[in-house]
């Protein structure tokens, strides 16, 4: 099979190597039709089949006593008590998003909403993580303006709160944003549903959207190959969304899951009806008959293999017992939402594509799900820091300048021009607006508690030392968490990386996979499910290296969470836990063009127990806030939790000076276990924490050595809010993108 | 009283409405668009979203459904009738009450707290009945400000000069923002408006997330109670 225009095998046009392809012909026992061979091409991409990480995935514990689902269904799900569950997943939408951002953004947040309901939870929060190049760059505007009215226009239409996230501004993001969305859902245990199809002789039925050409070869094409020039002709292969389509299937689907219609539901998401049939076949131990003359089409004169593998969006695969299908059929057109029966559950162990009635492609099951062949990688250490340095900041410039510099850092600087695009309210539940406090919290009166989520990932410190990068991420959620009094239940992840297929990205995969198993292993917090995202390079290389980890804890009183501001005047501030900071990845290292590889390994035992600390301490209302030291070190810290307040500090870092630190890392050297805190004294210091200065005044003063500094409030605050303007100025998309 | 929520396809914050409605002291239920009989509830709340999708214009497809028939009806007979955000916009859409909203002079939707102030009505006819009712319309003359949160990309206030001269004389004007919290550039900082009779009223900011303490400010349930009077 060739194209003769090239000759170039189809197969090989589509992703598939020789091998594989010859894997395929053996397992069929003939050559794939063109229908097949897009199918085979869709299941067995990096997209879908996770060929190049799944036996590292391996590694990862995913078992514990909270776990309700874990890797495998549509979301993970994790216990809440008195019968409830939260559901939640992070997935990426990197390369649509790169190539075209309002709708590659909008998508990603509709897919994953999808996720979740079709596990019977009603989405409750939405959080995404972001990357882009630096903000100077015209592009990276262009993106960002795109990606954050894309996640608003989905999110809030819907009527799901944007409750939190992150966004880092970095270089080797310029022509590989990375868009990541997490979405929290909610219900009653035992309303979910899992997606394996059962029941021979059951109806297969598509809802919502009907099927058009969007979208077609999307996890191929887009989301399993390197970008490059040219990618404006990619443009077709991203999704158009509509989410007040799917606020309609959402609600349709959450009823007829209520009463109790549905065997099974599963989403349509990366390669269509293929992967959703071939799931929910493969999970059931099943065969499906598919007649795409049965599918409500938008284009009436589509092929069958176009029908298979079309991602148009907002459409859900339910199996349903035929006396039930009216039923189903009727609360469907109660939601003005489509219909169709397009199928049947059989138990030949094949999806069979027909087209009115006669079999245009018929494969086992277990080929084109679980035939894929797995991939070892051939990981190599580089040498040295692979990425660029860019210098920003004078080599001369004084601690006050360093501070301001620091503040206004686009990754480190409020990020309120953002957020505020987003619906942060809507559903009753937000306890913690974003900014409020270190980690989202939302309240469940149905339950009688509260979760808090954090999701995190600093792809910088990842690429100076993959393994404890990776471990600082969850180290970064578990402190977010235990600001507000939150314990973690469960985690989930989206690891953002380049070619595996090369040695680098390679081996930075394999260490930050096991720095998170082992991270997590040692927290005891399970890995519920997660989302791969390979191929993330642009023509200068491959990005950070970029796990983005998302982490849900329980707190019991949303009434007991601590603001990340100082409350008052007068209160003391205490620094809390094994912090040890270094320059190494830090703000300032970058800003100085610094950075080189080396990152130092966390001690995962002693921040676990300051996070239990601080835990406890917020939970019984001991201290008046609570913060984590994070990107621009205690400086940026003590800023930020002035800055929020309206109020000045005044403190001394000596005692980080007694650690062994340099002035200037006591000021703005960056690591993991470190926790300001401000309240009363004798409570601080009965904590275990360090009183270090005094909220108050009009001027944030720090005492170390001979890098002292005085910044005034007014200006600190100025520079931590220049964001705003700086991503105001969006100009017209780069020629070439 | 009973309070009905009317819920389209694309209502986002018919729960929350639901809640407030419950927490503010009464009964409440939802009520399908399609429903042309309210069900006798008391009063009615259009709550916020995104009806139909915004398609065409915002409220421009609700405002034909089975159930604003009923409300228009209501309305007439002097029943409270509540339009939030998207519900104001339907509001306007079906001409119960004047204007119109346009898209956020910058051009984003923006989502945060904003200061209003409440504004009396110049004359009492049909006026309040109830205690709180009577105790709303002294804190209005006091001139207090209620923290109430802002979420739209389509709040901007629009009238004519003369149709606002006209609001303004008759007291139809219900809620202004305060000073430098005029989100949206609408015409002379206007948050929300009220019909003549004062039974129908429509504004922006969403007083059904100002409820509860933990979530934000409490002032919005004084939105709702204020209208309490007006339940026959």
């Amino acid at each position: 099979m060739s194209d003769a225009s090239t000759d170039v095998p189809r197969y090989r046009e589509l992703g598939l190597t020789d091998s594989e392809y010859a894997l395929i012909v053996e397992k069929l026992g003939r050559e794939p039709n063109a229908v097949e061979l897009a199918m085979f091409s869709l299941l067995w991409s990096e997209h879908c089949a996770y060929k190049h990480s799944r036996k590292l995935l391996r590694r990862l514990p995913t078992e514990g006593p909270r776990v309700v689902m874990g890797p495998g269904e549509n979301a993970g799900a994790v216990d809440v008590g008195s019968g409830y569950a939260v559901a939640f997943k992070v997935e990426s939408h990197n390369h649509p998003s790169a190539v075209e951002p309002f709708q590659g953004a909008a998508t990603g947040v509709g897919g994953i909403l999808r996720d979740v309901f079709a596990i019977g939870a009603r989405p409750i929060a939405v959080l995404d993580s972001l990357r882009f190049g630096e903000l100077d760059s015209v592009r990276s505007r262009h993106l960002l303006d795109g990606a954050v009215r894309g996640i608003g226009h989905y999110g809030n239409s819907i009527g799901v709160p944007t409750v939190g996230g992150e966004v880092y501004f970095e270089e080797p993001y310029e022509h590989n944003c990375l868009v990541n969305a997490m979405c929290i859902g909610f219900a009653k245990t035992e309303d979910m549903v899992r997606a394996a199809a059962a029941g021979v002789g059951n109806a297969v039925v598509l809802m919502g959207a009907s099927t058009g050409r969007d979208g077609i070869g999307g996890a191929s094409v887009l989301a399993s190959a390197e970008l490059g020039e040219g990618d404006d002709s990619k443009r077709p292969t991203v999704q158009i969304g509509d989410p007040f389509e799917e606020s309609k299937v959402l609600e349709c689907c959450l009823e007829l899951l209520a009463k109790g219609l549905l065997v099974s539901l599963q989403d349509l998401g990366a390669a269509g009806l293929t992967s959703s049939a071939g799931e929910m076949a493969s999970a059931g131990g099943v065969g499906i008959d598919i007649d795409v003359a049965t599918v409500p089409l938008r284009e009436a004169d589509m092929e069958p293999f176009e029908i298979m593998v079309s991602e148009s969006q907002e459409r859900m695969l339910a199996v349903v017992e035929p006396s039930r299908v009216d039923e189903v059929r009727a609360i469907c057109d109660k939601w003005q939402t489509g219909s169709a029966q397009i199928g049947v559950v059989t138990d030949s162990g094949h999806i069979r594509i027909l087209k009115a009635g006669e079999v245009v492609g018929d494969m086992p099951v277990d080929a084109l799900v679980d035939g894929c062949p797995l991939y070892d990688l051939s990981p190599a250490a580089p040498a040295a820091w692979v990425y660029g340095n860019r210098a920003t900041l004078a080599a001369d410039a004084d601690s006050a300048a360093t501070l301001l510099a620091l503040l206004a850092a686009p990754s480190i600087a409020s990020k309120k021009w953002i957020f505020q695009q987003y619906d942060s309210i809507v559903g009753s539940r937000t306890v913690r607006r974003p900014e409020a406090a270190d980690a989202a919290v939302l309240q469940l009166p149905e339950s009688g508690n509260a979760i808090a989520v954090s999701i995190d990932g600093n792809g910088r410190k990842v690429a100076c030392e993959p393994f404890n990068g990776t471990v600082e991420a969850v180290l970064e959620c578990a402190q977010n968490l235990a600001c507000v009094g939150a314990e973690p239940l469960g985690l989930t992840n989206c690891l953002n990386f380049g070619n595996p297929e090369k040695p680098v990205p390679a081996w930075q995969l394999d260490r930050a996979i096991s720095g998170l198993a082992a991270a997590c292993e040692e927290l005891g917090v399970p890995v519920v499910g997660g989302n791969v995202s390979l191929y993330n390079e642009g023509p200068d290389g491959p990005i950070y290296p970029t796990p983005v980890v998302g982490m849900v804890g329980e707190l019991p009183d949303p009434a007991r969470t601590a603001p990340s501001s100082f409350a008052k005047e007068g209160d003391a501030i205490g620094l809390l836990g094994p912090f040890a900071p270094t320059l190494h990845g830090s703000e300032l290292a970058k800003q100085r063009g610094e950075l080189e590889a080396g990152l130092p390994e966390p001690n995962v035992a002693a921040v676990a127990a300051a996070c239990a600390t601080v835990r406890e301490a917020v939970r019984a209302g001991r201290v008046a806030s609570a913060h984590d030291v994070s990107d621009g070190g205690l400086a940026c810290a003590l800023a930020e939790c002035a800055i929020g307040a309206g109020l000045g500090c005044r403190a001394d870092l000596q005692e980080l000076r007694e650690r062994g630190c340099t002035p200037e890392e006591a000021l703005f050297g960056e690591g993991t276990g470190g926790f300001v805190l401000s309240g009363d004294r004798a409570e601080l210091e009965a904590l275990g924490a360090r009183v270090i200065g005094e909220v108050g005044g009009t001027t944030i003063e720090l005492a170390a050595g001979d890098r002292s500094l005085v910044v005034g409030l007014l200006d600190a605050t100025e520079a931590w809010r220049s964001l705003d303007a700086r991503a105001e100025s969006v100009a017209e998309p780069p020629a070439d993108a | 009283m009973i309070w009905g929520v009317l819920q389209f396809p694309g209502s986002c914050d018919e729960r929350d409405a639901l809640h407030a409605c419950k927490v503010v002291g009464g009964e409440a239920r939802l009520i399908w668009h399609e429903d042309r009989d309210l069900g006798g509830v008391g009063g009615v709340v259009v709550p916020g979203g995104f009806s139909y999708g915004d398609y065409l214009r915002p409220g421009a497809i609700a405002r034909f459904s089975p159930a604003m028939e009923a409300v228009a009806e209501l309305a007439a007979a002097g029943g409270p009738v509540l339009g939030i955000c998207n519900g104001f916009q339907v509001l306007c859409e079906a001409g119960l009450l004047p204007g119109a909203l346009l898209r956020n002079e910058e051009l984003r939707f923006i989502c945060k707290q904003a200061d209003l102030i409440p504004l009396p009505r110049t004359s009492d006819v049909d006026g309040p009945k109830t205690q709180a009712g009577v105790e709303f319309s002294a804190h209005q003359h006091e001139g207090a400000t209620l923290s109430i949160p802002i979420k739209h990309g389509e709040g901007r206030y629009y009238a004519p000069d003369d149709v606002l001269d006209e609001l303004e004389a008759k007291g139809q004007v219900a809620y202004r923002y305060a000073a430098g919290h005029n989100p949206n550039g609408s015409v002379r900082d206007i948050a929300g408006v009220r019909n003549e009779r004062g039974n129908v009223v429509g504004l922006m900011p969403h007083p059904e997330h100002a409820v509860d303490p933990l979530t934000g400010s409490t002032d919005g349930r004084k939105v709702f109670e204020a209208l309490e009077g007006f339940a026959g």
